[in-house]
């Protein structure tokens, strides 16, 4: 894997905090003799009254399709009925198109909605010149202007020539929460009927003429080579047009169908160099990380004196495994390399990398590259990478053809990139009542961007910014991250180490609770409500943290849940909370324990993320995280043997299936905050609110992953 | 390393007829092509997906005379003069009741597995036109989702079970 061109994914988050992109304005109108209204690259409106608005981030399913659009057409006054959506690919108009990191909403929401309100005021501006009338009588509603005072009523398209020809304004009002048609409502998602007739479009099914495909044996050992290859029995196979070498360590075989190009790579006979890391095995890397330990650590957050703090001490180690995305979809990228130009059909969160990565590959510029972005069969992160692009277009070079390169499911679960393992060292310091007077968390694992050769300042990853806050306000916190390196490829895959940070908090301070004698949600309420219960801000990195909103959400959730009734017998409880990507969510699990293995019966979630776009696709964005960490807190590991990834199908990593999928209810706060991620957030609590219901039937702590070993 | 012998050569190649949706198709693969892609590739039949070719996720599920298969693990010489349907074909007239329950329970999130998992359900509503939760499990446990729509999933089941007239809650 290439980490060359790979920009810094978390920019995009950070960048939440302090505004971004904002609309790249187009010299609109610019192509002479076409009328249309194009005030800036997300929205145009034709003389014929159709209108468009441009989503420049990736569907991978979480919604967004529908959720951009949404904040666009609510300040553009538009009918949302009349919208008609469009998918950019790669470009330069839209800032970075990184799709990733519960992004998407919480830094497009003011570009979004200041390119609605633009043309809003300039479409009220052309219908007030066209009834020479002053603006304060017009106003935009439902795709229309009416003049008040002679109730007259333009469309937009009917204004759309003249609106282009007006000065667009830099600085225009936004609506206030309550004057809000669009955002809030549950309106169904525009992707839906598509995908139950089988008509979406997703990258692997993307066809066009003369197009081949074509598979690729790469080296099965991490950062092997080959040594050499056999390719005869491959070419006897119908319709098999091309075998090579692609790179040090993949051969493609390229054929009319998949299935022929399958056969083909079947039948490569390929030597391989395992090179320098044969011997590696999963120990072998839990060992580093152990090593790693006794390393001086980088400080991520110290407030009080965690070391001084009078009290007794009490720690506790957790542990976590490598993990595989494993969306439903296998990578894939059809490309056409044509001499002087690229196209490239990618289902890809990373549009502008690919164009990068694929023009260095290929030996073009940039700007030669176009990448239109397709559907995707989920993401969970693993399309952040850019290989199956940088593959699909060095094929088409290399066979002259376009052609689709297609992953199998062992591909994508041996070739990928991995969430980290990690290791977990924390310590507090209790009172006399038994709570934490001050906190320590060690987290000792390798970097995904230090990987890629970005450490980050001070040798901290980036991303924990967005995914190690501590929001309990306790007066002496010190959280340490120490760098570890692996050669096993690592990315970022659904809620990235928040995962890790918040199963060794909350279990820990479950731990701690019970040497206590108290109640777990009532110990998590008493140490949020240091400080008299008044609210804390807690300032990590950018983003500032509020115990009072981590105090609602734990409330809430166990409110819901009915934390203090009684349960079913044999029924048992276990809650967590956490805050990442700039929201906050607290979950309570229900299990029952069947011949010594859990069962997860209901899950309830509480979450606060501002101000609900959507609340259809919140609805299915939490409980979607939600089934995605219970896989991964019960099965999810990958394991190393002689340098190569073990498990390679849906059996020996088994996701989560109907029968083991709890009831899962979704509570969100109300606010007008600005919105803030749900793709992510409800990952994170899962794990210790299983692990600590597990304690709570069987007395066992779990302090490492996956539960069921 | 083994000598392999190539199992679909030019020679192996055979005609074989496939009553797809309702249409007559000859076709001329080696006869151990996966209906996958056969359906796929041969007859650009795109709905129906590759999940993990080996019949453990479901996302290839087609109806073979009426019943549930996986397409990924079906020889298409199988299926020589049988009857397949696939989701391009199931709502013969407009949507399918389980298609138009999908969109009113709004299920589907990346959508990739969906199809998959309706021509399964189709397939169980056909054998049993009301299933009971154990019944819906049992016939849709095979067919995973990373999504994790299982419970609208159930949900549709039901509501297209109950027979009633949906709301195309979808329809924009």
């Amino acid at each position: 894997m290439s980490p060359l061109n790979r920009r810094e994914f978390v920019a995009a988050g950070v960048a939440a905090g302090g505004g971004l992109v904002v609309g790249f304005y187009l010299p609109h109108g610019a192509k002479s003799g076409q009328p249309t209204f194009s005030p800036n690259a997300y929205v145009r409106v034709t003389p014929e009254n159709k209108i468009t608005i441009v989503v420049a981030r990736s569907e991978m399913g979480q919604g967004i399709r529908t959720a951009l659009p949404m904040i666009l057409a609510e300040e553009l006054e538009a009918d949302w009925k009349r919208i008609e959506i469009e998918q950019a690919g790669a470009s330069t108009l839209y800032g970075d198109q990184t799709t990733g990191g519960s992004a998407s909403v919480r830094t497009t929401w003011d570009p979004m909605r200041k390119a609605g309100a633009a043309a809003r005021e300039m479409l009220i501006s052309a219908a007030a010149l066209t009834w020479g009338v002053p603006r304060s009588t017009c106003a935009a509603q439902n795709g229309n202007i009416f003049d008040g005072a002679s109730k007259r009523q333009l469309s937009y398209g009917e204004l759309a020539s003249k609106a282009a020809t007006l000065p667009i304004p830099t600085e225009v009002p936004l609506k206030q929460s309550k004057d809000y048609k669009i955002i809030g409502r549950r309106l169904p998602r525009v992707d839906t009927p598509s995908k139950v007739k089988g008509e979406a479009v997703f990258g692997i099914d993307f066809r066009m003429p003369g197009m081949k495909y074509a598979v690729l044996s790469r080296c099965p050992t991490i950062g092997g080579k080959i040594l050499n290859f056999e390719d005869k029995e491959s070419r006897k196979i119908s319709g098999v047009s091309y075998v090579g070498k692609i790179s040090d360590s993949a051969v493609a075989v390229v054929a009319d169908t998949v299935w022929g190009a399958m056969e083909g790579r079947r039948l490569l006979n390929i030597t391989w160099d395992d090179g320098p890391n044969k011997n590696l095995n999963t120990a072998m890397v839990m060992d580093s990380l152990r090593q790693g330990a006794a390393k001086k650590s980088a400080s991520l957050y110290a407030v009080g004196d965690a070391l001084k703090a009078a009290g007794r001490k009490v720690s506790a180690e957790y542990q976590l495994p490598f993990m595989a995305h494993a969306p439903m979809e296998p990578g894939n990228c059809t490309a056409h390399f044509k001499g002087s130009t690229c196209e490239l059909w990618a289902p890809t969160q990373v549009p502008q990398d690919c164009r990068d990565s694929v023009a260095q590959a290929v030996g073009l510029d940039p700007d030669q590259v176009k990448v239109n972005v397709t559907l995707m069969g989920g993401g969970f992160g693993r399309r952040l990478e850019h290989d199956y692009a940088v593959e699909a277009a060095q094929v088409s070079k290399a066979a002259r053809v376009p052609v689709k390169v297609l992953w199998t499911r062992e591909d994508d679960m041996r070739s990928s990139t991995y969430r980290p393992a990690s290791l977990h060292q924390l310590t507090a310091t209790v009172d006399g009542a038994g709570y934490p007077v001050a906190f320590t968390h060690r987290l000792i694992a390798p970097s995904i961007s230090g990987q890629r050769g970005q450490p980050g300042p001070n040798g901290i990853d980036p991303d924990l910014s967005d995914e190690a806050a501590f929001v309990y306000g306790l007066p002496n916190v010190s959280l340490e991250y120490v760098q570890t390196e692996t050669v096993v490829p690592l990315g970022w895959m659904r809620s990235v180490y928040a995962l890790q940070v918040a199963f060794a908090n909350e279990s820990f301070i479950d731990e701690l609770a019970v040497a206590a004698r108290k109640d777990p949600l009532e110990y998590r309420l008493h140490m949020l409500a240091q400080n008299q219960n008044k609210d804390q801000d807690i300032s990590f990195f950018t983003t500032t943290w509020h115990t009072a909103r981590m105090r609602v959400v734990l409330q809430l959730a166990a409110d819901k849940a009915g934390w203090t009734k009684p349960l079913p017998a044999g029924h048992f409880r276990g809650i967590a909370c956490f805050a990442c990507f700039s929201s906050y969510v607290a979950e309570v699990v229900e299990i029952s324990m069947e011949n010594d293995t859990p069962r997860v019966h209901r899950v309830v979630a509480a979450v606060d993320c501002g101000q609900v776009v959507n609340p259809s696709i919140l609805e299915q964005q939490i409980p979607g995280g939600v089934v995605y960490a219970l896989g991964n807190a019960l099965r999810a590991k990958i394991t190393i043997e002689k340098g190569r990834v073990v498990q390679g199908n849906f059996d020996d990593y088994a996701p989560v299936r109907m029968e083991e999928t709890p009831v899962v209810e979704v509570y969100a706060v109300p606010s007008t905050e600005p919105p803030t991620g749900i793709g992510e957030p409800s990952v994170p609590p899962l794990a210790p609110a299983f692990c600590n219901a597990i304690f709570a039937a069987t007395r066992k702590r779990i302090r490492s992953l996956p539960i069921l070993g | 390393m083994i000598a392999l012998v190539p199992l679909c050569t030019l020679e192996t190649m055979a005609d074989i007829t496939l009553r797809i949706n309702g249409s007559e198709k000859k076709i001329g693969v080696p006869p151990e092509t996966p209906l996958l892609w056969v359906l796929r590739d041969t007859l650009e039949l795109t709905g129906t997906k590759f999940g993990c070719g080996a019949g453990l996720c479901g996302a290839c599920t087609v109806h073979v005379d009426g019943a549930a298969i996986r397409s990924c693990s079906t020889p298409v010489s199988q299926v020589s003069g049988k009857t397949v349907t696939t989701i391009e074909g199931l709502g013969a007239n407009g949507l399918h009741i389980l298609q138009q329950a999908w969109i009113a329970e709004e299920v589907p999130q990346c959508g990739y597995c969906q199809t998959g998992q309706i021509m399964t359900a189709a397939a169980l509503l056909g054998k049993t036109p009301n299933p009971s939760d154990e019944q819906i499990t049992q016939a849709m446990n095979g067919n995973l989702c990373r999504c994790g729509t299982y419970e609208r999933i159930r949900r549709a089941i039901r509501r297209a079970a109950s027979g009633g007239s949906v709301a195309t809650a979808g329809a924009r």
